[in-house]
């Protein structure tokens, strides 16, 4: 019964999910056919800054997905601009969700780039550590989740959080953050951002894959993580990280 | 690198506000009065006597009102009992509702022990529902002897002992939950707990410093220039201990120089330069200190000394809770980018707003009241109002 289950998922997947930029399904459906239980996955990000082209795609698709509040956001793209000066211009109009209009600068541009952002999903979650009503939660693919039926609102987590990727509601006055589309994955599904982002800056994968696209970058390239200061284990990885970016 | 101002999206909003100043002014207040019946039923300190079992209720109203502003801040307060129902033991907070708990029962115990006694003469004065009322409180037993006052002593001696480490976990703990919280530079420092403690203290002592004044005035309490001058020693002594602790905090920011000592450097010196080096340290600490060290060292009259002191004591209420404000939300005032910055103007009338911190800052006082008012606490003298005196005054019925 469960193998039918599964079988009948990884056909879904098949027919839905996107291929990556390597070709490769992300979720292979012979793979699929070998795991036992929907949940046993573990789930990572990769973020390549130097593919992003700023076009905001994803801080969209993010918004309309998950019906983000105004004003607030899971996800978005932040402008980096280095000029011969040795000034760091940073921004993020909305988000980056209306991409990102000319702005002038004082000198001349010699580098520039964009980093998308959103929750890191880390191991070593501060978030998850303090909230009082273990309202936010790991779940066992290594998501890190709120039950907004639980969640007293006290904004702890929000404070702890040292990439400032949640907020609290004020439609429901509970604390939200960026899920991975937990509502996707769990169907097989990648998450919004990653579907519409034209240039695969956004990479998202199963590390218990071992084709997964997610797995073969941290395995073989160099890859970072946001602030590794403070030993949160963010499972979203940055390529081509500066040392500029915040 | 020269970085151009820039803050996270999220990070445009206030989220601890004006109710999360006022949790830790509250609970400061209620250790620091504590702290002083402490000194007395413990360890011994007789010129406290005059204010010691008042001491009590001050601390026991704060307590009563300390979480009143936090449920006011949750975005679901009916769920606020998962903190001690389902708590999240890994949580700085998910010990709250317990430690609150312990030290809110063990300091209605010790002002059970420590009235018991005018609790039967009000019992026994009184008809009615208010006599029912005290009746079940005494436990239907109102036998009063040499024995029972004995006990009581003991009791009131061993509870408040239990008490102490109590209060000082409880004052300390908000400290801790700034403190642990490695996402912010201008939080995250292990003195941050000992921070709040101190200044807990130095809140407590002020205000029940006041409160004698006021109180003795009005022959409520017994007049003691002996205890006035041990208040303002402790206030001194407290004083002097948080400037030291605020400075080596700030000493060790920027000696450290680290990524942190830029928005911090950056803060005090942009959107804190006045709450925090004129309002918190000039006027409120700088101010009282001088202050009080003219009180120690000036050949003052008793009546000036008074005076004195109580100016000092309203200058560092004033301090305590701007150093509150400069902790909770000057830290909040950065990105945690670290490059940008924010502006928050309190409004009068919103849920978290001006009108609600003076509401619950005034409620403790209102509950003292009503608390002194049912154990029927009698003025001292009912002669007209005398000069504090050197003597320690008579005994008598006093709060």
């Amino acid at each position: 019964m469960k193998m039918a289950a599964s079988g009948m998922a990884g056909m879904l997947i098949v027919t839905l999910i996107p291929k990556s930029s390597s070709g490769q399904r992300i979720h292979n459906i012979e793979e699929m056919k070998h795991v036992p239980d929907w949940m046993d996955h573990y789930y990572a990000y990769v973020v390549d800054t130097t593919k992003c082209i700023g076009c905001g795609a994803c801080a969209r698709a993010c918004k309309r997905e998950n019906d983000t509040p105004d004003g607030y956001s899971r996800t978005w793209v932040e402008r980096y601009q280095i000029t011969d000066t040795g000034h760091v211009y940073i921004d993020s109009p909305d988000g980056g969700i209306n991409s990102f209009p000319p702005k002038d600068v004082e000198g001349n541009v010699i580098k520039g780039f964009f980093v998308p952002k959103l929750c890191n999903h880390c191991r070593n979650t501060p978030c998850t550590q303090v909230c009082p009503v273990n309202a936010s939660y790991e779940s066992p693919q290594g998501v890190v989740l709120v039950d907004k039926k639980v969640c007293i609102g006290c904004g702890y987590c929000v404070q702890a959080c040292p990439y400032d990727t949640r907020y609290i509601d004020p439609r429901t006055h509970t604390a939200d953050k960026c899920t991975w589309c937990y509502h996707r994955v769990t169907k097989g599904l990648a998450p919004a951002c990653v579907t519409v982002c034209p240039t695969k800056a956004r990479i998202f994968g199963d590390l218990k894959m071992k084709n997964s696209q997610v797995r073969e970058i941290i395995d073989n390239q160099r890859v970072m993580v946001l602030k590794p200061e403070l030993n949160t284990e963010p499972y979203c990885f940055y390529i081509g990280l500066d040392r500029a970016v915040r | 690198m020269i970085y151009t101002e820039f803050s996270f999206p999220n990070d445009s909003h206030i989220i601890w506000s004006l109710m999360i100043v006022t949790y830790p002014y509250i609970s400061g207040i209620m250790a620091g009065a504590f702290g002083i019946s402490a000194l007395y039923f413990v360890f011994g300190i007789e010129s406290l006597k005059p204010v010691s079992r008042f001491s009590l209720l001050v601390s026991f109203s704060f307590l009563l009102c300390a979480t009143l502003p936090l449920l006011n801040h949750l975005g679901h307060p009916e769920r606020a009992l998962n903190v001690v129902i389902v708590p999240n033991h890994r949580s700085a907070i998910g010990g709250f509702g317990y430690i609150y708990s312990l030290f809110l029962v063990i300091l209605a115990m010790i002002i059970w022990f420590a009235y018991r006694e005018d609790m039967i003469r009000a019992a026994e004065a009184a008809s009615g529902l208010k006599k029912r009322i005290l009746t079940i409180l005494l436990l239907w037993n109102q036998n009063l002897n040499d024995d029972t006052r004995q006990v009581d002593r003991q009791m009131v001696f061993i509870l408040t002992a239990i008490g102490i480490p109590s209060m000082a976990v409880l004052s300390g703990y908000v400290g801790f939950l700034f403190g642990s919280l490695k996402s912010n530079p201008w939080w995250s420092t292990p003195l941050m707990p000992f921070v709040f403690f101190v200044s807990g203290i130095i809140s407590g002592l002020a205000l029940v410093l006041l409160l004698y004044l006021y109180l003795g005035w009005y022959g409520y309490l017994e007049k003691s220039y002996i205890c006035l001058r041990m208040l303002c020693s402790l206030l001194w002594f407290s004083t002097a201990m948080y400037i030291v602790l605020e400075g080596v905090e700030l000493l060790y920011f920027y000696y450290e120089s680290s990524d942190a000592w830029f928005v911090i450097s950056t803060l005090l010196f942009t959107k804190l330069k006045y709450s925090f080096f004129v309002l918190q340290l000039g006027i409120g600490l700088g101010v009282a200190f001088v202050l009080l060290s003219a009180m120690f060292t000036l050949k003052l009259e008793e009546t000036s000394f008074a005076k004195m002191g109580a100016v000092a004591a309203v200058y560092l209420l004033f301090e305590v809770w701007m150093m509150r404000w400069n902790i909770v939300v000057g830290g909040q005032l950065f990105s945690k980018s670290y490059v940008g910055f924010r502006e928050f103007h309190p409004q009068w009338l919103e849920k978290e707003g001006i009108l609600m911190a003076i509401i619950f800052t005034l409620l403790p006082f209102l509950v003292l009241f009503a608390v002194t008012r049912f154990l029927s606490v009698r003025p001292t003298t009912e002669e007209a109002p005398e000069q504090i005196t050197s003597s320690g005054s008579q005994a008598g019925e006093n709060i």
